[in-house]
């Protein structure tokens, strides 16, 4: 599966969001996730599927104004 | 002091967490300053965000998170979703950016973003111009905090329009009203509490000051001073002197 995870190409053996957090390394991590721009709660990252081309945004805590 | 979202904070600081020195400059900046709430952003992991997160949770303060960089209302609603799940709250500092130089909301996709968070369910906390009308349609979809603008972010200008901010104070007297960005002496703030404004929020006139603690404090008492002035009463301004010696009374040399 090729998907661009944080603006980087990778390409990536797992079909839905949470299999992708888990191989990038980030299955046990507080993150917030979006997929084409559309949340993707953390409880439907399971039944989230990915396809060829997906832009996947991980999220997590930094300082703000 | 009054009711955001049904929370009433003890103090009007709302401070930013950005741009900073370090972290515990940072957090004896929060200390000194007695700020009620801490500002946060969300961007893509690249480690530590946890550890921070946890930080800011042990300043024992209100969290709000923000919005920051985004253009769009689609992104901006994203964006809130994914901080309301990531920080576990419901308030959200609602920035929808329109020009790039002087960071001005847009107002347009601000009430869109603003219409579908507060259906939502979002309490939020729109950075806004001082527009009495935007104000007016935000306060429809259901703000019930405005947050205009007192100089373009960064900017530490003051407050640009001190007509517009107090037009708006007195078109909504009772909707909890927070002077957001482009303040750079803690007086700035002192001037946005004396217009009767309900806090102030700042970042970067701590964060870049040469002792970011010491600055921290002076604007803590600012807003503090403001708050107190307020409510005190001021006199009216006068065209011509007024003695304030008495004149009963004067010899006759």
């Amino acid at each position: 599966m090729k998907i661009e995870v944080n603006g980087t190409r990778h390409d990536i053996a797992a079909t839905t969001v949470a299999e992708a957090l888990t191989l990038l390394g980030w299955g046990d991590m507080r993150v917030a996730t979006a997929l084409n721009g559309d949340f993707v709660p953390a409880a439907a990252r399971a039944d989230t599927a990915l396809s060829d081309g997906d832009r996947l945004e991980v999220l997590t805590a930094m300082q703000g104004g | 002091m009054r009711d955001f979202y049904g929370t009433v904070l003890d103090n009007p600081m709302m401070l930013g967490t950005a741009r900073f020195p370090s972290p515990q400059v940072m957090q004896e900046a929060f200390r000194q300053s007695g700020a009620s709430v801490a500002t946060v952003s969300l961007r893509r992991e690249g480690g530590g965000g946890e550890a921070f997160r946890e930080m800011i949770r042990s300043l024992g303060i209100h969290v709000l998170p923000n919005t920051a960089g985004c253009h769009s209302a689609r992104e901006a609603i994203t964006t809130a979703h994914m901080a309301r799940e990531y920080f576990d709250t419901d308030w959200i500092k609602l920035e929808v950016i329109g020009d790039e130089n002087t960071l001005q909301p847009d107002p347009f996709g601000l009430l869109e973003a603003a219409k579908a968070l507060c259906a939502d369910g979002f309490k939020v906390f729109p950075y806004t111009t001082e527009d009495q009308v935007l104000a007016a349609r935000l306060v429809e979809a259901g703000c019930r905090v405005l947050m205009p603008w007192g100089a373009p972010i960064g900017s530490g200008q003051g407050l640009n329009n001190p007509y517009g901010l107090r037009t708006l104070r007195t078109a909504f007297p009772d909707i909890p009203l927070v002077v957001d960005a482009g303040l750079g002496l803690p007086s700035h703030a002192a001037q946005a509490m004396e217009l009767g404004y309900d806090a102030i929020l700042l970042n970067t006139a701590v964060a870049e000051a040469q002792d970011p603690v010491a600055m921290a404090r002076a604007f803590g008492m600012g807003a503090q001073a403001g708050m107190l002035a307020a409510g005190a009463g001021p006199m009216p301004v006068r065209e011509m002197a007024q003695p304030s010696t008495p004149v009963i009374g004067r010899a006759w040399l």
